[in-house]
Parts: structure tokens; C-alpha cells; sequence
């Protein structure tokens, strides 16, 4: 066409480069718009999109940080002699995790070149439904046009702007993972992954940290159990929960600490409490601002604010599509954005017809104690098949290396849902425990293929694992009976 | 002494009636399990769970350098426990090396206490072989801890530690007596060498160790031993892990090679003579090549021996009742039900012929040939894609066909593999290495690239190739597999 491009990605994270390197496959010329407009506090990142610079990987990173820490203290019983208590210095981690990922956007850049995707640093928003422009850095006015948009910004998080002083002296996970020297003592506030994420390894380096939460923890997930041992973990962990509080001003002290005035819906108290950091993780919301997609007629959902799609990612405009974080209904992860960018990109160019599944995706919650799951929550499952027609197994397992290291197992647990009837295929399963992430993987597959209850038990388990004990799952709710495993 | 049997109104009646092999009515026990180890005690308190009388009867013959341990079998007390255990310490001296990329901040060198990893792994076996005999306790099972050998077709002599014999009847029986290490034959083996037996109760720390042997046991003991910081060679005859994908086999021995062991290829060891007595001692060993006439010696302070295990079935008393056994191997050839050749005597466990040395598999067995037997079950073993683990420095899990025996079975042009190498995000950081983590699939073409071979080496290999062993089960394809989100970041995602 007379469009410049054959496809324009505006954003360059997990989802819009995934559909930029795809198209660019087929031979296509393809452009990217990637612009991070600075955090309140001025944080900036590279080329990559939130899991690379302020998500998934740093998050990972010292969420191994912490896991380090407790494998020190595990050592000496297994035979190392530390010196105990041994102590973290954060600007040595901070470091080491800033140069990854800066060398993770050295090698987006060059991957882009590699694959003749041209690449623009530069804040786009529509002229019209085949028109992007926006200015670089150095005031320069440039235009872009295209066949095919892919909208891809992702989101920021957000601030509660109705808390008196939220704004100016509050952080976001944006700047947690590239501040140079250490947060010292933390507020983390409200409850979601991302929250009890953080609060979590920052407890493991050794920080003083509280979590504030409203209402439920990890709304959203399994709430008939998983929710609750992940946060009854972090308290023996360490970590201060302030339960059904929320936060009313935040106001900074002559010592530059931050003083924090919450109201407790319990006691219907007033309390204050000061702390040298608080970081809000009270949701995020969609980068659309300045996108201009009002006038472009792009529709969005009123209450989030998400770019609303149809099952090939299509928006309400011919010719845009969105992909990741952004899209309405969607689960907010890197690898189903991934997945769709690059699927998007095969409809569009490769002559396939594949449109992606977004059911039973697994996922991972990277607190101290981790927790794997995928498929249906408990109650969802129950909601959606009556608790007659479904069949709960589970156990509180022991994994074999806290043994010796005498570590609390307490939380250690393994659910599976099914149904009931005849072939009790599996809807859900849940897991709490270490290297959950690579427990479920498998699994997801499993139940990708239809697994059933009688073929997992017919998969002998690896001896010793954590994983084994999924397929030794006997015991079911119903009964009554206690679950906990018991040696071999 | 015989013991009379108390009237019971049981299936034998009902059994006689129905034309099956006439019964007496007068035997101690419903059941005897000869061997308390994986296999022996899962059947032994199924078969209590359908309320039947059973006996087990487990005893360990000590070592020649005298070591010994409790109830529960190799698993337990000398094998998947104190190794996962030893591994683990390893892998965190490994961990306490990254940590300082993480932040952590200690003393320089951080050395390791032999004494105070193997009493700390003892007590928890301790632990294991109590909670064992409180188990079976509780279940009603009759536990003596006593050498169990056929007299006649029903009797089995049980012999104590003081020598004192005693006989007891059953109706059936089930041989779950395991294996023990070999020894090479050579002068000085028994009197100087130890074997995995004694390793893991080792009352010194073993030193320079050499180990000799090619198996998983070999490398995982030759991997904690090194990871521990102790100066290890491994000695081979020819290959690694035979049996296992060669092309993982040989990256696994590359990984060890680059992490501080060294490999003495194509070698046997001749004799093994003291130099220096001690806790540990210094050993001079000799050995020979295999491919000329070359002659090495070498000086060592442990002599570790791992080249296989044999069962333990030539001093039991088969011959008397007839039971079969593999005269070259010692193995027991069983039909699809653990049956052996004489009808009411059953075999599971390391023992079999033709079927895999592993706790998972000889437990389910146990369980399942008692469902069978006293439940009116009919499921049987699915001894097919059974996954396992090798717990070297770098873990390998695999499920399935290794590529050769894929290539052997289905022909070259009808298999495609999948392949990829991976550098899990932790080892970012600490710069460790960047392209050694590896993960293969074999798909078979014309069977709509059904996925008959995983193999994953990495860290938690184990926990990563469980659920693809269930997904396997399920009948996986590539194509399924393909359209299977990955949670990030994992290595499993790979």
C-alpha cells in the first residue's frame, strides 16, 4: 500500500516484540515505537517492555536473592561452616541485576537489527487510523504509517492518589529494582502478586518489611486455600502483615523517613508508624493516555480502561489490533503475550488461521514460598460444576530437603480439582512448595491433553522430588481425612 | 516351631470350591514379604489393609567394612535419601558461591564438616526407620528383623542376628530382598574399597576419592562428593550411563569434567593395596587399560566401588521351591503380574529381570499386585514411560526413548528432535555457564509427532520432567505441547 510499514508495534515489551520479530519473518517491513515515560520518581528503563526492566526478570532475580539467603542457613546444617548471621548489602544485588537487564536490552536492540525491524525511541500517539507520530528526545517530530498497528504498551502501575502525600513520596515496583542503595524499612501496600512478591524477598535480603492489605490477599486465585498458606508462610517468614487497614496520608519527617497514618477497619482505630519506604502496589492500569485512540475510534473497556479485543486480537478499528497487558480480559503474563504477538503476526502475514488459547495457562507466584497453579481455583471450579460434581485430592507434603536444614513445612501443600464422573478429568491444580514454577510446567501440559485423575496416577513419580507427590495424591476433602504425607 | 492357624472364614474356602489350588488351613500367615525395603513395605501394608496376616522380615547383612542400618531398604538407608541429601549439600556450597553476586556478604573461604552432614543425614534416616516400624506397627504387621530363606514350599527359616532360627507358614509370598553392590574381585577390593553402603554413614571424611564405575551412582556420588570440595576421579571401563541417551550421558560427564572431577577413561583397576592405614587411609590402586597393555597407579584415600548391584536371591532358598532365576544375573524373571514360575510366590523390586531399579516403580507394583491379589483388582503395573532422575552436579531428568533406542525402534527418518540449550535466569547473575543446560524431545512423525522421549538437564531436572511425564501418559504431541503456555521465568518453559 501507499503506508510506509507494513506493520507498526507501538510498544516494545514482551507481546509487541514478539509480533514485530514474527511479521519480520515473513519478510515484512516492520517498525517498533518503544517510549518509557519516567516513574513520578524519575526511574527510566531500556528497550524490553515491563518483564525485562521492572517485572519478571529483576523480580525473579531477587526473589534468588532472598532464596540464597535461606539456602546460607540451610548450609550449616548440612555441614558448611558460616559464620551466622550473614548480611546483604543491596547496592552489590541492585548492581548485578541492573547490568542483566541492561545487557537484555543491548540484545533487543540487536535482535531488532538482526531482523530489519526498525526501531523508534519515541512516545507515539494516532493521527489517524494509519498514522502514528510523536517527537524523540531531541524534539524531533516523526511519523510513522502503517497497513497494520499492533498496539502493545503494557501498563504502569498505579498510585492511590487519594492518599494525602501517595504521590510525592511513595515508590512503585517502576523504581524498586533500580534504586542504587537499599529501601531499609518497607511498606509495601495492599495485596496483590506483585505486592507479596516484593515484600516477600525483601524480607529474605533482611529488611524490615510490612505489607497493608485491605481486604483478601491474591484476589483473583485460589481463595479455599492457596491465598491463605501463601500469606501464613510469609508471616512465619518474617514478614508484618497490617490486615484490613488502609492507608489515609503519608507525610515525611524531619529524618527524611516517611510517616505512614492508616485507619484499621477492625478496630476502627487510627495508627501511625514511620518507615523509609513505602511502595504502592495497588493494581495497574493500562498506558493508553496518550495514545489518542478516542479519536481514532479504538474502543476500551470504561471501567479499566483496557483496549477491548476479539479472539484474534482485533479492536474495534480495521487494521489495529492489540496484544498483552493492555487487552481486556486477558491474564496479564509475558508468555501469553508472547504467544499472541507471534500468532498475531502468522494470522496476519503466514497465511495461518491458529488463534491463541488463553485457557488452563499456568503461572507462578514468586513469594518465599512459591506457588504454581493452573486451570481452575477451587471455588471457581465448585461455581462452575456444583460441589456435587467435583472431587478435591490434596496433601501437606514435606520436601525432603528441609529435613536436614529443619525448615517449616508447614505450608508445603498440593491440591488437584476434578470431576467427579466417570473419567475425573482434571480442571485445576495448585502448588505450593519450592521450584513450583518448574513443578507445574509439566502438568500444564497434562491437562492441556485432557488429563485425567486415573492417568496421573498411573505416571509413576521421580524419587526424591516435591513434584512426585501430585501423582500421590489419594486423600480427597470429602473424606475428612488428614492429609499429610507420611515417609515413603 | 509351627504355629497353628485359627479358623477364619476366608476366600480360601471359596477359592478351593471355585477348582483353584487346593489350600490348607493351617498357616502362620496369609502372607510373608521377604525384604522390608520400597517394595517390600508398600505390599506389606496394603495387603494389612484388606485385613490380612502378614509378615515381613528384613535383615542386612553388613558390610564387608561392617557398616549396617535399619528397616526400610536401600532407598531409605544407602540409597535415594542420604544421596538426595548429600546432593543438596553440595548444591549449596554451590549456592553459597553465587550468593555473593547476590548480595550476601561473608568470609572468604567457607569450608565444609563431613561429620557434621552425615549426622545430621543419619538422624533423619534414624527417624525414617522408626516412623517404618511404628508403621508397622500400627498396621498389625508382624516385623522381624531376622534372614528369611525357603525350607519348603510353604516354610520359610528365619534366622536372627544371634543365630536363632525360627520357621513360619504362609499362603503366599513375595520376594522384595533387593541388591547389593558388587565387588570387582581383584586383591584388596573387600578389604580396602567401600561402596555406596558404606558411604553415606562414613564415620571420616573420605579425602581423595577414586570412584570407580560408570553408572548414575557412580557419577552422583563422584558429582557431592566434588561439590563438597574434595579432590574426586572417576574411573571407566568404556561409557557413561549405559542404558541411559548417550548424547545426554556424555554432556553430563562434560559438566562434571568442567566443574573439578577427573576421568580416568578406558581403565580398570587390577589391585588395591594399603599404603597407609588411617581414618581415612592412603591406598595405592593399580589398573590397566582396556584398549592396550598400559599399567597406572595411583594414590588415593578412599577407594569408592560402584559397578553395579546384584540381586540378592542366590542365598535365599529358591532352588528348594523351584523359583527361577536368571543364573547369569541373579535377576527373577516374573510374567505381567510379578509372578514367578511357582504360582503363589511373587517378586517386585530391584530384583526383577527386565524392569527398572526404582523405589517409585517397586512401590506401585507392591501396592498394585495386593490390590490384585486380596482387593479382586486387576490393574497392573505400567512399567512404560516411567520418568527418572539422575542427581548429578547437573541434573538429567528423562522420560520415554532415548534417542538412539527412538532411532533403533522407529527408524531415523520417523522421528523428529526437538532441541534446545538454555541458561536458567538464576545463573545470569553469578556468570555461571551460559549454554550447558539442555532440553530435548523425540516425536514420533507418523504417529501425529507424538512426543516418546523428554530428556532435561538443568537444575531441578526432577521436579521440571514430572508433569511431562504425566503429559506423556496423556498421549502428548508436539503440537499440544507447542500451544502449551510457558510460566515465566522457569526453565521448564524451555
Amino acid at each position: 500500500g501507499k503506508n510506509e510499514y507494513d506493520l507498526l508495534v507501538i510498544g516494545g515489551g514482551s507481546g509487541g516484540l514478539a509480533c514485530a520479530k514474527e511479521a519480520a519473518q515473513f519478510g515484512r517491513k516492520v517498525a517498533v515505537l518503544d517510549y518509557v515515560e519516567p516513574s513520578p520518581r524519575g526511574t527510566t528503563w531500556g528497550l524490553g517492555g515491563t518483564c525485562v526492566n521492572v517485572g519478571c526478570i529483576p523480580k525473579k532475580l531477587m526473589h534468588q536473592a532472598a532464596l540464597l539467603g535461606s539456602a546460607l542457613k540451610d548450609a550449616q546444617h548440612y555441614g558448611w561452616n558460616i559464620a551466622q548471621p550473614v548480611h546483604h548489602t543491596w547496592s552489590v544485588m541492585a548492581q548485578s541485576v541492573q547490568n542483566y537487564v541492561k545487557s537484555l536490552n543491548w540484545g533487543h536492540r540487536v535482535q531488532l537489527q538482526d531482523k530489519k525491524v526498525k526501531y523508534f525511541n519515541i512516545k507515539g500517539s494516532f493521527s489517524d487510523p494509519h498514522t502514528v507520530s510523536g517527537l524523540t528526545k531531541a524534539g524531533k517530530e516523526t511519523v510513522v504509517t502503517a497497513d497494520n498497528i499492533v498496539i502493545a504498551t503494557g501498563g504502569r502501575p498505579k498510585y492511590p492518589t487519594h492518599v494525602a502525600g501517595a504521590l510525592e513520596y511513595g515508590i512503585t515496583s517502576d523504581d524498586l529494582f533500580w534504586l542504587k542503595e537499599s529501601p531499609g524499612k518497607t511498606l509495601p501496600s495492599f495485596i496483590l502478586y506483585v505486592s507479596l512478591e516484593c515484600a516477600g524477598f525483601l524480607t529474605g535480603i533482611g529488611l524490615d518489611t510490612t505489607v497493608m492489605m485491605r481486604s483478601i490477599p491474591l484476589r483473583g486465585f485460589d481463595q479455599a486455600q492457596m491465598a491463605s498458606l501463601v500469606t501464613e508462610h510469609m508471616e512465619s517468614y518474617g514478614t508484618k502483615f497490617l490486615k484490613r487497614c488502609f492507608p489515609t496520608k503519608v507525610e515525611k519527617l524531619k529524618s527524611n523517613r516517611l510517616q505512614v497514618t492508616w485507619k484499621n477497619a477492625d478496630l476502627n482505630t487510627e495508627e501511625t508508624d514511620s518507615f523509609d519506604t513505602v511502595m504502592w502496589a495497588v493494581g495497574r492500569v493500562p498506558d493508553t493516555k496518550t495514545l489518542n485512540l478516542e479519536t481514532i475510534g479504538v474502543k476500551t473497556n470504561s471501567e479499566t480502561g483496557k483496549i477491548i479485543v476479539d479472539a484474534s486480537e482485533a479492536t474495534s478499528v480495521p487494521h489495529i489490533y492489540a496484544v498483552g497487558d493492555i487487552t481486556e480480559g486477558r491474564p496479564e503474563l509475558t508468555p501469553t503475550a508472547i504467544a499472541a504477538g507471534k500468532l498475531l503476526a502468522q494470522r496476519l502475514f503466514g497465511q495461518s488461521s491458529e488463534l491463541m488459547d488463553y485457557d488452563n495457562v499456568p503461572t507462578t507466584v514468586f513469594t518465599p514460598l512459591e506457588y504454581g497453579c493452573v486451570g481452575l481455583s477451587e471455588e471457581a471450579a465448585v461455581q462452575c460444576h456444583g460441589s456435587d460434581n467435583i472431587e478435591v485430592y490434596h496433601a501437606y507434603y514435606k520436601p525432603l530437603e528441609f529435613t536436614v536444614a529443619e525448615r517449616d513445612a508447614t505450608q508445603c501443600y498440593v491440591k488437584m480439582v476434578c470431576l467427579r464422573e466417570r473419567e475425573q478429568r482434571i480442571l485445576g491444580l495448585h502448588f505450593i512448595g519450592p521450584n513450583a514454577g518448574e513443578v507445574i510446567q509439566g502438568f500444564a501440559l497434562g491437562i492441556k491433553c485432557g488429563a485425567t485423575y486415573p492417568q496421573l496416577m498411573k505416571t509413576v513419580g521421580i524419587h526424591p522430588t516435591c513434584a512426585e507427590e501430585v501423582t500421590k495424591l489419594r486423600i480427597t476433602k470429602r473424606s475428612g481425612l488428614d492429609a499429610t504425607v507420611t515417609g515413603c | 516351631s509351627f504355629q497353628t492357624h485359627k479358623e477364619e472364614d476366608n476366600p480360601q474356602k471359596t477359592m478351593e470350591v471355585n477348582g483353584l489350588t487346593p489350600v490348607p488351613d493351617s498357616y502362620d500367615y496369609d502372607l510373608i514379604v521377604i525384604g522390608g525395603g520400597s517394595g517390600g513395605l508398600a505390599a506389606a501394608k496394603e495387603a494389612a489393609k484388606y485385613e490380612k496376616k502378614v509378615m515381613v522380615l528384613d535383615f542386612v547383612t553388613p558390610t564387608p567394612q561392617g557398616s549396617s542400618w535399619g528397616l526400610g531398604g536401600t532407598c531409605v538407608n544407602v540409597g535415594c535419601i542420604p544421596k538426595k541429601l548429600m546432593h543438596q549439600a553440595a548444591l549449596l556450597g554451590q549456592a553459597l558461591q553465587d550468593s555473593r553476586k547476590f548480595g550476601w556478604q561473608f568470609t572468604e573461604e567457607v569450608k565444609h564438616n563431613w561429620m557434621t552432614m552425615t549426622e545430621s543425614v543419619q538422624n533423619y534416616i534414624g527417624s525414617l526407620n522408626w516412623g517404618y516400624r511404628v508403621t508397622l506397627r500400627d498396621t498389625k504387621v508382624t516385623y522381624e528383623n531376622a534372614y528369611g530363606e525357603f525350607v519348603g514350599p510353604h516354610t520359610i527359616k528365619a534366622t536372627n542376628k544371634k543365630g536363632i532360627e525360627k520357621l513360619y507358614t504362609a499362603e503366599r509370598f513375595i520376594i522384595a530382598t533387593g541388591e547389593r553392590p558388587r565387588y570387582l574381585g581383584i586383591p584388596g577390593d573387600k578389604e580396602y574399597c567401600i561402596s555406596s553402603d558404606d558411604l553415606f554413614s562414613l564415620p571420616y571424611c573420605p579425602g581423595k576419592t577414586l570412584v570407580v564405575g560408570a553408572s548414575y551412582v557412580a557419577l552422583e556420588c563422584a558429582g557431592f562428593l566434588a561439590g563438597l570440595g574434595l579432590d574426586v576421579t572417576v574411573m571407566v571401563r568404556s561409557i557413561l550411563l549405559r542404558g541411559f541417551d548417550q548424547d545426554m550421558a556424555n554432556k553430563i560427564g562434560e559438566y562434571m569434567k568442567e566443574h573439578g572431577v577427573s576421568f580416568i577413561r578406558e581403565f580398570v583397576p587390577i589391585k588395591v593395596e594399603q599404603v597407609e592405614e588411617g581414618t581415612p587411609g592412603i591406598l595405592k590402586v593399580t589398573a590397566k587399560s582396556t584398549t592396550g597393555d598400559q599399567i597406572i597407579e595411583g594414590e588415593y584415600n578412599t577407594v569408592l566401588l560402584a559397578i553395579g548391584r546384584d540381586p540378592c536371591t542366590r542365598k535365599i532358598g529358591l532352588d528348594k521351591v523351584g523359583v527361577n532365576i536368571n543364573e547369569k544375573t541373579g535377576k527373577i524373571p516374573v510374567n505381567d503380574e510379578e509372578q514367578t514360575n511357582v504360582p503363589h510366590i511373587y517378586a517386585i523390586g530391584d530384583i526383577l529381570q527386565g524392569k527398572l531399579e526404582l523405589t517409585p516403580v517397586a512401590i506401585q507394583a507392591g501396592r498394585l499386585l495386593v490390590q490384585r491379589l486380596y482387593a479382586g483388582a486387576t490393574t497392573k503395573c505400567d512399567y512404560v514411560n516411567v520418568p527418572t532422575t539422575v542427581f548429578t552436579p547437573l541434573e538429567y531428568g528423562a522420560c520415554g526413548y532415548s534417542e538412539e533406542t527412538a532411532v533403533e525402534k522407529f527408524g531415523e527418518e520417523n522421528i523428529e528432535v526437538y532441541h534446545s540449550h538454555f541458561w536458567p535466569l538464576e545463573w545470569t547473575v553469578p556468570s555461571r555457564d551460559n549454554n550447558k543446560c539442555y532440553a530435548k524431545i523425540i516425536c514420533n512423525i507418523q504417529d501425529n509427532e507424538r512426543v516418546i522421549g523428554f530428556h532435561v538437564l538443568g537444575p531441578n531436572a526432577g521436579e521440571v520432567t514430572q508433569g511431562f511425564a504425566a503429559a506423556i501418559k496423556c498421549g502428548l504431541t508436539k503440537e499440544q505441547l507447542d500451544s502449551t503456555i510457558g510460566i515465566h521465568p522457569v526453565c521448564a518453559e524451555v
